[in-house]
């Protein structure tokens, strides 16, 4: 057995994957909604990360207005964001879809700076302190770090949401619809599917996945009007990487990316919050459809 | 005929620049309070500081030497070339007298340089590092509230004195986080105790969780944290979780402001040692004064916020005696007038700018000590102002020795 690889003792090397695991279950959560939105919408959604900040905020006032504790608050978050999500669309996103990409960017970016603005203005950028669930406080120790439960909570919940998510589209009726629609809407329009009703759902669907990541995120970051905002865009070159639409890649990449995040950290610190973006850079001169992408 | 015409032009346009000159430019004393008003560190400064600065302006009725008062604002994104632009505009085209508040000392450096060329004043609260009166000082910047000097023998001290020998630090990649943590790691040498590493993250990080693992491991008695605002909220809280302060490490949060305990909670936050200028909870003036100041903005002012009051404040004094808002008669006045307020306590303007005042050492209450909302710190040691920042030949300023 090495001793030490590349300077570093193997046990603080685990400790560190480990970590970026749990990054990427954050990357992989809020990519995979972009990746469902964009597949059937064609719509890059900007608001992904107001919407993620929007699912720990409301786990926040359930807590504190009305007494409703985490573990309720972990289904009625996303299901709120989801609700506001599915206003959102038929209110104002449905317009879009004939016209260019751009538009549905500078909607959706324009209604994230709106969400953003108003948080601020109501509670300030320092934000509001959510406690651990008292069942996943305290943690294990492996020998070579100390997990707190219930970031080990977080890797498994996410695990558990991205593979429902990935079964339900590639290996359920309801998914192959799914994906029929996003090939030939017309068609299969013709064949009796609700085309705007499942375009609709899957918009809902998609930023509740972001709002069950705010509720995941909640207790360990702050919970504050710019925690979207800095995630987003990191998550968008996850989403780039894995390749646009790709519903398998946007997953191995959040996942994937976390990991290398971890590992620059212990390398070299001062670019952890730049390496995503080399690999971005990297790929899409390579591979410019991303790394599970088709050419379109 | 044609050369007495020329000679009483020229007499003309003396007289009006000599009135100029002795005058108020513009007939308005503006006041450009410039920093964060949407980042992280919008809550420790932001529109808390502008409302400061006009309660320093309405404290003088509104007026001085005659002249109307204007405060106005603006966001630099805690970017450099942002924070620079404004302020040439400002000064340029906008008739700005005198630039406020500037947190984040990236910024801030910029900001000296541009005020120093242009000859206005340059009044710093939100910035910490201690160059702004060391090597990068400037005859027209004032720096009131605190600095890395002072946040670094305050708690640095306390907690070797404590037992803290072996320290590890977790620091900003930006010039304020450089500064304190050599700042607070020369202090821990002079004391005795050993620096075992450090690590230096991006400013603005989410997840401290990595660069925490690598405090733990590295087995240092103190966890420096060189860090402010939310960065420093997320290494805290992250820190509970990882059961690092319960493995026996203990915490200094080298720089904390009175909104990152309210964000925190006390629960997080409690017994954690910090250094700060100001604390609401002093005596009759500071809660009087703190009290008005919490009924326009919903909370207490930071050390920041009551820093940029106090500066302007003693600018609008110094302008009133000198009559005129020209930046080298200000300067002189403001160095000249004594220096006394609800903030500065024992206080005294060096030659290089630096505000010497008491700072306090405080320890974050328990859930159980708090008598109710913002009663945050009990106050352990009252540091004198010499004993808290460098000297005049300490701080390397090069143009006041």
């Amino acid at each position: 057995m090495f001793a030490e690889i590349f300077g570093i003792p193997p046990q603080a090397l685990f400790g560190q994957l480990l970590l970026g695991l749990i990054n990427g279950s954050f990357y992989a959560l809020l990519s995979l909604g972009l990746a469902v939105i964009f597949g059937m919408l064609n719509v890059i959604n900007f608001a992904h990360g107001a919407l993620y900040m929007l699912g720990a905020f409301v786990a926040w006032l359930l807590l504190n207005r009305l007494g409703i504790g985490y573990w309720p608050a972990l289904l009625l978050a996303p299901l709120i964001v989801g609700a506001i999500g599915i206003v959102l669309e038929k209110a104002l996103l449905r317009w879009l879809y004939k016209l260019d990409h751009l538009y549905g960017l500078l909607l959706t970016f324009g209604l994230a700076l709106i969400i953003e603005g108003m948080f601020r203005h109501w509670y300030g950028v320092s934000g509001m302190p959510y406690p651990i669930p008292p069942a996943l406080q305290g943690g294990q120790n492996l020998g070579f770090m100390f997990l707190p439960n219930y970031r080990a909570w977080v890797v498994v919940a996410s695990l558990a949401v991205c593979l429902a998510t990935w079964y339900a589209i590639e290996r359920t009726r309801l998914g192959a619809y799914l994906r029929a629609a996003t090939e030939n809407p017309v068609l299969v329009q013709a064949f009796g599917i609700n085309v705007p009703l499942m375009i609709t759902l899957t918009y809902g669907f998609g930023v509740a996945l972001a709002g069950f990541a705010g509720v995941l995120a909640a207790p360990i970051y702050s919970v504050n009007p710019l925690m979207g905002a800095n995630l987003i865009i990191v998550v968008f070159a996850v989403v780039v990487i894995g390749g646009m639409g790709s519903i398998l890649g946007a997953i191995v990449t959040g996942f994937g990316l976390g990991l290398l995040e971890g590992l620059t950290k212990v390398f070299y610190p001062e670019a952890s919050n730049i390496v995503i973006f080399v690999v971005m850079i990297v790929v899409l001169l390579i591979k410019p459809a991303g790394l599970f992408g088709r050419e379109r | 005929m044609i050369a007495r015409l020329l000679a009483g032009a020229a007499l003309v346009a003396l007289g009006t620049g000599m009135a100029h000159a002795q005058g108020i430019s513009g007939d308005v004393v503006r006041i450009g309070v410039l920093n964060d008003r949407s980042g992280l560190y919008a809550d420790l400064g932001g529109e808390g500081s502008a409302v400061a600065a006009r309660m320093a302006a309405e404290e003088m009725g509104g007026k001085v030497a005659g002249k109307p008062i204007e405060v106005i604002v603006a966001d630099h994104q805690n970017k450099a070339d942002i924070g620079s632009n404004i302020a040439r505009q400002w000064i340029d085209r906008d008739g700005v007298d005198v630039i406020a508040d500037v947190p984040n000392s990236g910024v801030a450096l910029a900001v000296q340089e541009i005020v120093r060329e242009k000859n206005r004043i340059f009044l710093i609260s939100g910035a910490a590092t201690a160059a702004l009166t060391g090597k990068s000082c400037s005859p027209n910047g004032f720096h009131w509230a605190y600095d890395t000097t002072a946040l670094a023998r305050g708690t640095g001290n306390a907690m070797v004195k404590e037992g803290g020998q072996s320290w590890f630090f977790l620091t900003a990649d930006y010039a304020f986080g450089h500064q304190l943590e050599s700042d607070t790691a020369a202090v821990v040498k002079a004391n005795g105790g050993q620096v075992t590493g450090t690590v230096r993250h991006p400013l603005n990080t989410q997840d401290f969780s990595s660069f925490l693992l690598q405090a733990q491991s590295s087995g240092a008695k103190v966890i420096g944290l060189a860090n402010a605002g939310g960065d420093t909220i997320n290494s805290i809280k992250q820190a509970a979780e990882f059961g690092i302060t319960q493995s026996g490490q203990q915490l200094a949060g080298l720089l904390l402001f009175i909104t990152d305990v309210h964000a925190l909670g006390l629960a997080s936050a409690q017994d954690l040692m910090l250094t700060t200028g100001f604390y609401w909870d002093m005596d009759d003036q500071t809660r009087a004064w703190s009290e008005s100041f919490e009924a326009k903005t919903g909370t207490k002012p930071t050390m920041v916020q009551a820093g940029v009051y106090s500066a302007v404040r003693h600018y609008l004094k110094a302008v009133e005696a000198a009559g005129t808002d020209e930046a080298g008669a200000v300067a002189r006045q403001m160095r000249e007038l004594p220096v006394s307020d609800m903030f500065a306590r024992n206080a005294k303007l060096l030659p290089n700018g630096r505000l010497i005042h008491d700072m306090y050492l405080a320890r974050v209450k328990t859930p159980a000590e708090s008598k109710g909302a913002w009663d945050y710190y009990e106050i352990v040691r009252t540091i004198p102002g010499e004993e808290a920042y460098a000297s005049l030949a300490e701080s390397g300023c090069p143009t006041a020795n």
